[in-house]
């Protein structure tokens, strides 16, 4: 892939219909996980859709939303009350699997403040019983603030580990690991398209897709992203069989 | 009919039709008759019969001594009117004017659509009119506002128009239950339905009465409130001379008289008639010299991208500049009026036209209607064909244009059938609960209901008569709370039942609100304005150089709207048809596709888009099996056709009407498997789903399958001559195969998307909710669905997204009839090379998307290259 072809900057940047990466970023496909280098620490992006960071075995997982339904009945919108269980029950297989020694949540944990009052009470035990089995860590994030700190863990605004900064909203600063965004990837082939939930990385910063069940996602192509990832990024696809790494130039815009 | 003993019409009415020099016809005396008499019609009339007219009239006649109290009489609402367009419901409203003035009436007639200011509809619900023209969705409105029952007590006749084009459909469900509630408000009120063509007249006739305790039989419980609706003012006809209580359905039904029968030709063409396509290129000289002879021609074809293509075609040979128009559901409405208007004033010489003219306003004086490519169905060819001459006495004429060989076949059957006035139609439909549910909300929204009275009132109408108790039960916690096993949402319900009477009626004035925004059963698929790129050129100047470069373009006029995901296939560059214009995509932009007009492109990249593409009705199907093994009947066929039919008896087997061959042969390294049912692609592609799973368990690694019209094919690496038929074709595949299939399916998706935004679960509109440009959606249906089937798989809506499924996109139903039908009857040839009815299936593949191709080998041919690259 040629580096750094065009990247003359322009000021009121155009929309790019074809943009190059600046530096082809490292990733190497592990198992059914792809690893990538970020500030000179091996991640692994998992194709659950949270990162594994094996120095400090630490377990990150962006954007649950949890209660997103509750929130919405409230509105009049009955969405199936069964998103908080279908997120806890996958977050808690991850934490079977790899026995984190701490897990981080990076921010929307909750889809508002009043999430943690309006749990059920088997759901609200089902998320105790992870928060005891690891060191935890609620990154704020803007719908929900502070408010998981009542069930445990503690909550920061952000974090650092090691070499790596975790925030929620992505600053486009380097070394950096954030969600907010919730990255989708779009691609077609065979006369049809998918579209799929993916890490956004460049080799200097990385987007983690969102966790929740009931989240939805923003297309890795929208203009939101251009600002973090000025040359564009690789998504990282949630394939069913394995993370697939696809190329900036593959991805389709909505 | 001058010497009748009750004069059948006033004498001012009579003395209209003298003075135009018209005979009232005898249905239209009749609907008068039974009008007095307090009776419902559906009245099957040929199109220039005077439909329209014959509905109104006995509300004109009620109406005239009404309307001599002048102008301060109370405003009561009279008769409303159904239309499924919107256009025809306006145009009718205009259309009656003329009778109401030259009659001196003083009738009030409006009509209230989407497109009517909020402010006339508000006056509307204070001050009804006489007559109301209107559309389904609007009717759902009204019912759902508050008050609602006063607005229609004294409603005594509505009038459904174009009633077999709504009957079965999800718009029919909710305007089925409409019907159902006004019943209830004004017990009394008689019913026309209009149509030109209908199969099942019983079933349509019950549709459009419902079933359930009848007004008559409800008039003596409730005498005394009856009488008082249209008291002072019925001196004249329309007292009720005790009427006497009709069964449902029968004793409904009117036919007027048929017209001349139509003279329909098919193109015999000296042309080579194609193996295989859609685009009957090959003909295009033929129906241009159709064109040339007649006043006016329709040109109908079945998509979006033919009506493109023959638009283009003809003009490329159009040496005599004809004025050939274009009109389809994609292109801009003003550009659609502007085509109607040219129609309208004889400015055109032919229209290349969708299923959007089947319907509705008669804008010209159409002689010839020309369908290129096959016609599906009869009951719609018998549609389209009446678009042509509006005269009775004078028979249309009608020309197919067949565009392969099957289809010759299939335009020959259609030809006969209609000689023989036979019609297909759909099975009566099964109200979907989604509709019942939005239903169920807007009877909340419009006067606090009882449970039970209400599902009484719901299994009067006809598509929800097997309706259980504990499926309405469900449906009204779905509405309710969602209708989830987990109790969540009871303080967050949308009705709530009143303590002292037990009724419903909704939690606030902001969920009825919410309601209202959201009524309706048209889901739209996601649509991209499709915009003429424009150059920025002054603010280039000023910049002072290439600032943005040439890729900064705004966007200029709107020449319609195409559906998202055909834009998704194409890339800056290629170029496509739309609009009668060869395009050139340049960019998209949030909701805009950015073009430019490729001038001199000759091949551009043809649209695909699916809109309205029919499936064979079964019907057509099984005369088409006839036809092939009737050589007596195949004298008729074009000698190459003929051939084609006798190759295939030498080369394999022509089967008899109740058989199905299965050929198997190898070609190119693959091996083939291709049967024949002759059901249509929709049953074709589940049948060829199915198969290919069977197929993949027997471990003969199927590749792919392909379905059309007329046949299945599947291919794989290994022969599959030696499989047992018998079992692969074995009705038990509707069982757990379709089971487990569907639930990984896309379809089922989609169709739960549907579902959900219909019952209401999810709100296509919110108060103050802005189009975000990114078009971040809050949240996904897909994901939904997910969790829905992971904890609550037998979820009520679940169910209603299956039975929409398996109705509307898989047609299970016919699949069924199929694997009955060829029990016992599966014939197979294992031949040595392709066979001449296969040759055309094989030259399909390659045209179209393969069926099945799955999500995780789309994205892993994403990733492949990377990983190629990284070794």
């Amino acid at each position: 892939m040629p580096l750094l072809a065009r990247s003359t900057p322009k000021k009121p940047a155009p929309k790019p219909a074809l943009t190059l990466v600046r530096a082809e970023p490292v990733l190497a496909i592990v198992d059914r996980n792809v690893e990538a280098r970020l500030a000179g620490t091996m991640l692994a992006a998992l194709p659950e859709g949270a990162l594994w960071i094996e120095r400090g075995r630490a377990l990150v997982v962006a954007d649950l939303h949890l209660e997103k339904s509750s929130s919405f009945a409230r509105g009049g919108q009955m969405l199936p009350p069964y998103d908080t269980r279908a997120t806890l029950a996958r977050l808690a297989a991850l934490i079977d699997e790899h026995e984190p020694d701490i897990v981080v949540s990076l921010g929307d944990a909750f889809h508002d403040g009043g999430g943690p009052a309006r749990m059920g009470e088997e759901d609200r035990e089902a998320l105790q019983a992870l928060l005891a089995r690891a060191d935890w860590v609620w990154v704020e994030g803007n719908h929900e603030g502070k408010a998981a700190e009542t069930l445990g863990g503690v909550a920061r605004a952000s974090l650092k580990l090691g070499t790596l900064d975790l925030r929620h909203e992505p600053t486009g600063a380097t070394n950096e690991i954030a969600g907010h965004l919730h990255p989708c990837a779009k691609v077609f082939g065979r006369g049809l398209s998918v579209r799929r939930r993916c890490f956004a990385y460049d080799g200097e910063r990385m987007v983690l897709p969102a966790f929740g069940a009931l989240t939805g996602g923003l297309n890795l192509r929208d203009r939101a992203f251009a600002p973090v990832f000025p040359n564009g990024a690789f998504a990282l696809a949630l394939g069913k069989n394995g993370v697939l790494p696809i190329a900036p130039e593959r991805l389709l815009a909505d | 009919m001058d010497a009748g003993d009750p004069p059948s019409l006033p004498p001012r009415f009579a003395g209209w039709f003298a003075q135009r020099g018209w005979t009232p016809r005898a249905h239209q005396v009749a609907l008068v008759e039974r009008a007095r008499a307090g009776l419902s019609t559906l009245l099957i009339a040929p199109t220039g019969a005077g439909k329209t007219l014959a509905g109104f009239l006995p509300s004109l006649i009620e109406l005239a001594p009404l309307a001599e109290q002048g102008a301060r009489r109370p405003h009561k609402l009279h008769t409303l009117y159904v239309s499924p367009l919107k256009a025809l419901a306006t145009d009718v409203a205009r259309n009656l004017e003329t009778p109401v003035r030259e009659m001196g009436l003083g009738a009030r007639i409006e009509s209230r659509t989407g497109d009517t200011p909020p402010s006339k509809r508000q006056r509307q619900r204070a001050y009804p009119p006489d007559i109301l023209l209107t559309t389904p969705e609007q009717l759902c409105l009204l019912i759902a506002s508050e008050h609602a029952r006063v607005f229609f007590e004294d409603l005594q006749a509505v009038v459904i128009d174009e009633i077999h084009a709504l009957a079965p459909t999800k718009r029919g469900d909710l305007l089925a239950l409409a019907l159902a509630r006004l019943r209830t408000w004004a017990p009394e009120h008689r019913r026309v339905g209009l149509s030109a063509t209908v199969a099942d007249e019983e079933g349509l006739a019950k549709w459009l009465v419902g079933l359930g305790p009848s007004p008559q039989r409800g008039e003596g419980r409730e005498g005394g409130r009856a009488g008082g609706t249209a008291s002072g003012a019925t001196a004249v006809p329309s007292v009720r001379p005790l009427p006497l209580p009709p069964p449902p359905g029968a004793g409904v039904i009117l036919r007027a008289p048929p017209g001349a029968p139509p003279i329909i030709d098919v193109l015999d063409s000296n042309a080579l008639i194609p193996w295989a396509g859609h685009t009957a290129r090959h003909a295009i000289p033929e129906v241009y010299d159709a064109i040339n002879r007649a006043r006016l021609a329709l040109v109908f074809v079945n998509t979006r991208a033919q009506a493109e293509m023959t638009f283009q075609e003809l003009w490329r040979v159009n040496d005599e500049n004809l004025p050939i128009a274009l009109h389809h559901g994609s292109l801009d409405v003003a550009q659609r009026r502007k085509v109607e208007a040219a129609m309208a004033r004889g400015d055109l010489r032919a229209v290349v036209c969708t299923s959007t003219l089947d319907l509705g306003i008669d804008w010209g004086d159409v002689d010839l209607v020309i369908q290129v490519g096959a016609p599906k169905g009869c009951a719609r060819l018998v549609q389209r064909i009446g678009r042509a001459n509006h005269r009775l006495d004078e028979p249309s004429r009608a020309l197919l244009a067949p565009s392969n060989r099957f289809e010759v076949l299939e335009c020959r059957a259609a030809q006969e059938a209609v000689g023989e006035g036979a019609l297909d139609g759909a099975d009566a439909r099964v109200g979907g609960l989604d509709c019942l549910a939005q239903h169920i909300m807007g009877c909340a929204c419009g006067e606090p209901f009882d449970a039970d009275e209400l599902y009484a009132e719901v299994i009067s109408a006809a598509p929800y008569a097997a309706l259980t108790r504990a499926q309405f039960g469900r449906t009204l916690d779905l509405v309710a709370t969602g209708g989830y096993a987990l109790r969540a949402y009871d303080r967050y319900r949308r009705i709530v039942q009143d303590l002292a009477t037990g009724r419903w009626r909704p939690r606030n004035p902001g969920v009825a609100q919410q309601h209202r925004m959201n009524v309706g059963a048209i889901v739209e698929s996601e649509m991209l304005d499709v915009r003429l790129a424009v150059r920025p050129l002054d603010r280039r100047r000023l910049a002072g150089g290439d600032a943005g470069g040439p890729r900064t373009m705004l966007p200029g006029r709107r020449l319609g709207q195409i559906e998202e995901y055909f834009i998704e296939g194409l890339t800056p560059g290629d170029s496509f048809l739309f609009a009668g214009e060869v395009l050139r995509l340049i960019a998209v932009q949030n909701t805009d596709a950015l073009v430019v007009r490729a001038r001199g492109e000759q091949n551009p990249s043809i649209p695909s888009y699916a809109g309205g593409k029919f499936p064979l009705s079964s019907f057509l199907a099984e005369r088409v099996r006839r036809l092939l093994h009737e050589p007596k009947r195949q004298k008729q066929l074009p000698s190459q056709v003929r051939d084609w039919i006798k190759q295939q008896k030498r080369r394999s087997l022509v089967p008899a009407p109740d058989q199905m061959l299965v050929e198997t042969f190898p070609r190119a390294e693959k091996n083939y498997l291709v049967c024949y049912p002759f059901e249509g692609r929709l049953a074709h592609q589940t049948l060829g789903m199915l198969i290919t799973r069977r197929l993949e368990r027997a471990g003969l690694k199927p590749l792919g399958f392909l379905a059309s019209e007329y046949a299945v094919a599947v291919w794989g690496l290994e022969p599959m001559g030696g499989a047992d038929f018998a079992a692969l074709f074995d009705e038990d595949m509707l069982g757990d195969d379709l089971e487990t299939w569907l639930n990984e399916s896309t379809l089922m998706k989609a169709t739960f998307a549907k579902c959900a935004v219909i019952s209401g679960m999810i709100e296509r509109k919110r108060p103050g909710a802005e189009r975000k440009t990114g078009r971040q959606v809050s949240f996904s249906t897909d994901l939904i669905y997910d969790v829905l089937k992971q904890y609550q798989p037998d979820h009520i809506l679940m169910q209603a997204a299956f039975a929409d499924a398996g109705e509307g996109y898989l047609d299970l139903k016919r699949l069924g009839v199929l694997l009955a039908r060829i029990k016992g009857a599966i014939v197979h040839r294992d031949l040595d090379h392709v066979s001449p009815f296969a040759a055309p299936v094989m030259l399909e593949m390659g045209r179209v998307p393969i069926q099945g191709a799955a999500e995780e080998a789309i994205l892993e041919d994403a990733a492949n290259l990377i990983a190629e690259a990284m070794g």
